[in-house]
């Protein structure tokens, strides 16, 4: 955890030195630029590579009644049977979280008794976090677009409905920091997670908190001129970027660590946002049952009955005094031994 | 590569998302807002810098001062007073709301909600 803090500790020094002595261009225009292009192909090439992946067999991880007797309901979206199926239970799950909210937590009382009771925090919060995650980023729109689409404006009217301050607080600001606040103590609070948590799970939460409370530092207290900053952005976004005047370190310190996050987001766990819809435990109907999945890279090997193995093996069989269904047909011998076909291998007494 | 025909066009949408301002834009940036400047007057209640960055305090705490505590005393700064007011003070140099204040606000998408309450005699009717 120590690591991880350092990490976004540094990652806040750099650029702010680098405002100082007059690098804007570098972190305004440069690394953004960078990190762009690392987060498109690094996220292609992730994929890709999963997609080289060969998935033979059916392995969806189920939760409930499997498909069967046409009297025993079947647990649609949880053993999903068809593809119709399959698509609703994800767009359950990437919509709702819906595995998260099947949480449930143990624990021991008197008795002694084994409880398994509902968790629904981890849900609850993770929820909050990516739905303010997405309506923040949809809100930054307005910095890379001119004109500013109604629907931003309509977000933004929304999000600051309650008109708290000048400018308007936003609400998904507060929700976002105390879900990435959650998200963080959880690890930190309960044993059995921090001990699986390590500096990949720490530090992609600082980075985003850190990202969280620049962004709200630069809007709420240390104000910027954010006429220039969005010349810069639609400069970006129009590949004529421009840094017009003093924008102030403070953005160079959100776009960086924003920089970061993008380049750091193929190679990590946050990468679940395109791993979800790769995923074979989850985007397959569970017909291991119904339909016979054969591994496409077998190699062919044809039906040996039994019949063929005696046809083949017949004569050494009969050698070895092995009974047999058909008896091998004493062809070497003359006639007289024929006669005596009851007796076994009459070759080999003579 | 196994499923194409399912991961090949989930990418191609999924970089067009990604890349949305990019060809929304076209690569036309549009123009950038120029405030008409009043005429005759070269000073604010504060520096330009100030301005751009924190008028909106300046103003939110004159609201909360006039209004909530009935403190509407005008600002004296360098010997010039200024009324404590959006209509009476501000925009008796910065006169119209569309060429000054709408400039930059329509350009990043700012709507305060001054005009809720204050009325624009010219621009309404």
């Amino acid at each position: 955890m120590k690591h991880a803090i350092l990490a976004v500790i540094a990652l806040i020094l750099i650029p702010w030195l680098g405002s100082l002595v007059g690098l804007d261009y570098l972190f305004g225009v440069v690394f953004p630029y960078l990190a762009f292009a690392i987060f498109l192909g690094g996220f292609i090439y992730k994929v890709i590579n999963w997609a080289k992946s060969p998935v033979p067999f059916r392995i969806p991880t189920t939760s409930g009644q499997e498909k069967s007797l046409d009297w025993i309901k079947q647990d649609k979206y949880d053993c999903p049977a068809t593809t119709g199926q399959v698509v609703v239970m994800m767009l359950l799950e990437i919509f709702a979280f819906r595995s998260l909210f099947k949480n449930t937590r143990a624990s021991i009382h008197d008795g002694p008794k084994l409880v398994h009771e509902s968790s629904k925090w981890l849900w609850l919060f993770g929820l909050a976090f990516h739905y303010c995650f997405l309506l923040i980023v949809l809100r930054h729109l307005r910095l890379f677009l001119n004109p500013v689409p109604g629907f931003i404006g309509t977000l933004e009217f929304f999000d600051g409905l309650f008109q708290v301050g000048v400018p308007v607080l936003y609400q998904t600001d507060l929700i976002f920091v105390g879900a990435v606040t959650f998200l963080f103590l959880r690890r930190v609070v309960i044993p059995q997670v921090r001990y699986i948590s390590f500096a990949a799970d720490y530090f992609p939460l600082f980075l985003i908190f850190a990202i969280a409370v620049t962004g709200i530092l630069m809007r709420y207290f240390i104000r910027v001129d954010i006429v220039n900053i969005k010349q810069l952005t639609v400069g970006l976004a129009t590949f004529s970027p421009t840094i017009a005047g003093d924008i102030g370190s403070i953005f160079y310190i959100h776009i960086f660590l924003v920089s970061i996050l993008l380049a750091y987001f193929p190679f990590s766990k946050l990468m679940h946002l395109g791993g979800i819809f790769l995923s074979p435990t989850r985007n397959l109907a569970n017909t291991s049952r119904m339909v016979r999945h054969v591994n496409p890279w077998n190699p062919d090997i044809k039906p040996h009955t039994y019949a063929d193995y005696e046809d083949e093996f017949r004569q050494f069989m009969a050698d070895a005094d092995i009974p047999l269904e058909i008896e091998p047909e004493p062809e070497p011998e003359p006639e007289p031994a024929a006669e005596e076909a009851p007796a076994e291998t009459p070759a080999e007494k003579e | 590569m196994y499923d194409g025909k399912y991961i090949i066009p989930g990418l191609i949408i999924f970089v067009a998302l990604m890349t949305f301002p990019i060809w929304k834009n076209m690569g036309n940036a549009g123009p950038v807002p120029k405030p008409e400047k009043p005429k005759g007057v070269t000073k604010c209640v504060e520096s330009a810098q100030f301005m751009r960055t924190s008028h909106m305090k300046v103003l939110d705490d004159w609201r909360d001062e006039a209004l909530r505590e009935g403190d509407r005393a005008p600002i004296k700064v360098d010997g010039v007073k200024y009324d404590k007011s959006l209509m009476l003070g501000c925009m008796k140099c910065h006169t119209e709301k569309k060429k000054f204040c709408d400039e930059c606000h329509v350009y990043t998408s700012v709507k305060p909600y001054c005009w809720d309450c204050h009325f624009l005699t010219k621009e309404t009717f």
